[in-house]
């Protein structure tokens, strides 16, 4: 089928960060010394464990980065193709089913029934008030009652799906046992055989039923589910290119020159720090809908408002976020810029530049990676809160935040449906935990200090 | 000591300037007045006289920063900069979008804002220091551990999940408490329980896993090994000798939040439906009322000011080793 790919910024920004990241590991693992606390991360098992859930999660939202959009049939006046308005992704096209399944309101999951009584018209020409069937959900079944058969039967076989993609991977465990005997590899294997064991059965029964229900529109929520992923990706990660740069610049500068600049640093970001961050960002975020708003003629579709909106959530929280990295990274400076291979650098006339790119930077580092990992759970957990309060990402963007704020009401209801509010926490809470305990082995592999404290407590312990 | 708080109170003045600037810039100059009546008399074809109705009615029909027309300090005072923004510094908030004044508003707000802010700090930080002192003792043992990585798990819900399904469980399932409202006096009890509650539950995992680390450090100390050496026994080490050097941090690390506690909880009052100063807040920032917005960032940024100056002033006063120059 052609199409036309259509490039949004935050995919191009997102692929830009897996690029960096993969050159980064790369210099790394040509480089023992780099490489070092890197092995001490994935020494851990729960390191290990959660690498894998977020790879998973990795290539979900990436599936949903790539875009493009579908050429429309062509009329029969056909002379130049046009190209449907609606921008699409990788991921949608694997989930058509899903995305296409529409309902008309609240059904439970893996129900063949809606939730709601409606009046519909008997064969005979009665008008009976009843639950409807659903449209797709169950649709292929004749009878009702052969609905757990049906569910068990096409488990199984999601199961044997999952097992038979699983085993080749077994193949992979000897060689990098070899390469790499200090990593539990085993670990991630079996994280892995868990997510397929889940994923196997959940897409079998999702070509035939709504695996976790339909939302109040009839959205199927699984799909909901796994198109918010991208959103919380792009906030975590992309919010790094804004805070990275200022923080470690500005940190580092002020540690270094000290005096006037350091003051003149200190008062920018007391200043920012000054203000509560939600304010700011909600002072930050009102003024960026009203100008949205004021030019529509720079924003084509929706979804390239979506996307800029979702860009410059990401630079606002860079813009309110960079402050602690800063000051981390000023105190670490100012102690380094004390120290004797700095003082030789000066005796030597190297540039500023240099000692601050050459000699001070690489010597911050870790600092600056382990603040990265650690931030990354709570701007996933406050792109949650500011969706919910309405000043997050845009209305018509997916992202857990917005299927929590659509979903707030529904605890209320007699008899309460739980399963929109219930998928949304389940994926968010996999996401964040993983990233946390990431961020642990992180700090615990990179931290001197973890090490030798560490040490000492063993010490003090036996 | 006086002097020294006076040069502290001082040295506020620029980041205050600087916190006005910073809204003024947002507020009025990436978007000007124009724009702003615009959003909020919502349609997309307003005319231009209903757009001048508004600003006056609002004030934010004069110039920005200088007035030709006027004279005298007029050129100055009769600027939408003096008169919005300036006048934050007198603690004079003018009319909210609805006309009532928003420091009166503020005023009676405060008040169920602190009956909730209040008790979730204390009971919270007795409850984290508490697990973090427990995990400590038993430290290396699986109750430390299985208390970490409830500690990471905790961190992990969202807070939206505790409210939503504290609230589900407790007052709807159980029907222990009402779901939400408020009530003035010893009535508001009943109404503040489950919302303590669940303020102090979101904060346990980050907390106590904190003050775990603060403790495991002091605990490397070479005072810690002389107390074991004396002979003493673990129970006095911990209680007498560590517990009382971690709580400089601990300490420390808190008082800069007190005086926000002023400002309330964006959610947890927007969902018990509590009518303090987050509601308030909440309130103003669903229906874009800006003045009410900049007036709360003006006084956010107060709080965190005296609460630096209550950290420094605390140093010294729970730190014999910190003196003031």
């Amino acid at each position: 089928m052609p199409f036309v790919p259509v490039i949004l910024w935050t995919d191009a920004l997102l692929w830009l960060l897996v690029a960096a990241t993969v050159a980064y590991l790369w210099v790394c693992a040509g480089r023992p010394h780099l490489a070092a606390p890197w092995l001490r991360v994935v020494k851990s098992r729960a390191a290990m464990v959660s690498l894998t859930l977020l790879a998973g999660y990795g290539t979900i939202g990436l599936a949903d980065s790539l875009h493009f959009r579908l050429a429309l049939p062509a009329t029969a006046a056909g002379g130049t193709s046009a190209y449907s308005p609606q921008v699409l992704s990788v991921l949608d096209l694997a989930l058509a089913q899903l995305r296409r399944s529409e309902e008309t309101t609240y059904s439970a999951p893996l129900a063949t029934r809606l939730f709601a009584l409606e009046e519909v018209r008997r064969p005979d020409g009665r008008l009976v008030r009843e639950y409807p069937r659903l449209r797709y959900g169950g649709a292929r079944l004749a009878n009702e009652g052969e609905r757990g058969s049906d569910v068990a039967k096409r488990a199984l076989a999601g199961l044997g799906g999952a097992a038979l993609l699983w085993l080749p991977f077994g193949a992979l465990l000897w060689p990098l046992r070899r390469r790499a005997p200090q990593v539990p590899w085993g670990a991630a294997y079996a994280t892995l055989g868990a997510m397929l064991a889940i994923a196997g059965p959940v897409l079998a029964l999702s070509l035939a039923y709504h695996v976790l229900g339909t939302d109040k529109v009839g959205q199927d929520v699984l799909y909901l589910s796994l198109k918010s992923i991208r959103t919380s990706l792009v906030i975590g990660t992309l919010t790094t290119l804004v805070m990275l740069p200022l923080g470690a610049m500005l940190g580092v500068t002020a540690g270094y020159f000290k005096g006037r600049v350091d003051d003149a640093i200190q008062y920018v970001y007391t200043t920012l720090n000054s203000i509560p961050s939600v304010l700011l960002i909600v002072a930050f975020v009102l003024m960026m809908q009203v100008y949205i708003e004021g030019h529509p003629q720079l924003f084509p579709t929706t979804a390239q408002r979506a996307d800029v909106r979702l860009l410059l959530l990401c630079v606002v929280l860079g813009v309110t976020s960079w402050t602690s990295l800063a000051r981390l990274l000023r105190g670490e400076a100012l102690k380094l810029a004390e120290l004797e291979y700095v003082q030789a650098a000066h005796a030597f006339a190297v540039p500023h530049l240099r000692i601050l790119t050459r000699h001070l930077l690489p010597n911050v580092a870790h600092i600056i990676i382990i603040s990265l990992v650690l931030d990354f759970s709570s701007l996933v957990l406050a792109e949650v809160v500011l969706s919910y309060i309405g000043v997050g990402v845009d209305p018509s963007t997916i992202s857990f935040g917005i299927m929590i704020n659509a979903a707030r009401l529904e605890m209320a209801r007699d008899p309460v449906v739980w399963w929109s509010l219930a998928s949304a926490f389940g994926f968010l809470l996999v996401l964040v935990l993983a990233a946390n305990l990431l961020a642990d082995a992180v700090r615990d592999g990179f931290d001197p200090r973890v090490r030798v404290g560490g040490a000492a407590l063993q010490g003090t312990a036996g | 000591m006086l002097a020294y708080i006076l040069r502290r109170a001082l040295y506020a003045i620029p980041i205050l300037i600087g916190v006005n600037l910073i809204t003024f810039a947002l507020f009025f100059v990436v978007n000007t007045p124009d724009d702003m009546a615009r959003m909020q008399l919502g349609a997309k074809r307003v005319t231009q006289v209903e757009i001048e109705r508004w600003k006056a009615a609002h004030g934010y029909d004069k110039p920005l920063l200088w007035n030709e027309r006027a004279s005298g300090t007029g050129k100055l005072r009769d600027t939408v900069f003096f008169q919005k923004s300036l006048r934050l510094f007198a603690f004079d908030f003018g009319a909210a979008e609805d006309g009532r004044n928003i420091s009166a508003e503020i005023r009676t707000r405060m008040w169920p804002s602190l009956a909730l802010a209040v008790p979730v700090f204390l009971v919270g930080l007795a409850v984290n220091i508490t697990f973090a002192l427990t995990m400590a003792f038993f430290r290396a043992t699986y109750l430390d551990f299985w208390g970490v990585v409830l500690c990471v798990a905790m961190m992990s819900i969202s807070t939206l999940f505790y409210i939503i399904a504290g609230q589900f469980l407790v007052a709807k399932l159980l029907d222990l408490v009402p779901i939400s409202g408020y009530n003035t006096g010893l009535l508001a009890i009943k109404f503040l329980i489950l919302p303590v509650a669940i303020g102090v539950l979101s904060g346990v995992g980050e907390g106590s896993r904190w003050y775990r680390t603060l403790f495991l450090e002091e605990m490397g100390k070479d005072y810690v090994r002389t107390a074991r050496a004396k002979g003493l026994s673990e129970a006095v080490v911990m209680f007498r000798h560590v517990l009382k050097n971690a709580m400089i941090p601990i300490l420390t690390g808190v008082v800069v939040v007190i005086p926000r506690l002023f400002m309330g909880s964006l959610l947890m009052e927007s969902f018990f439906g509590i009518p303090g100063l987050g509601s308030y807040t909440i309130d103003a920032i669903q229906s874009q009322d800006f003045a009410v917005v900049r007036s709360m960032v003006f006084i956010g940024s107060v709080l965190y000011i005296v609460g630096l100056l209550l950290t420094d002033i605390s140093y010294t006063l729970v730190d014999p080793r910190v003196r003031l120059e």
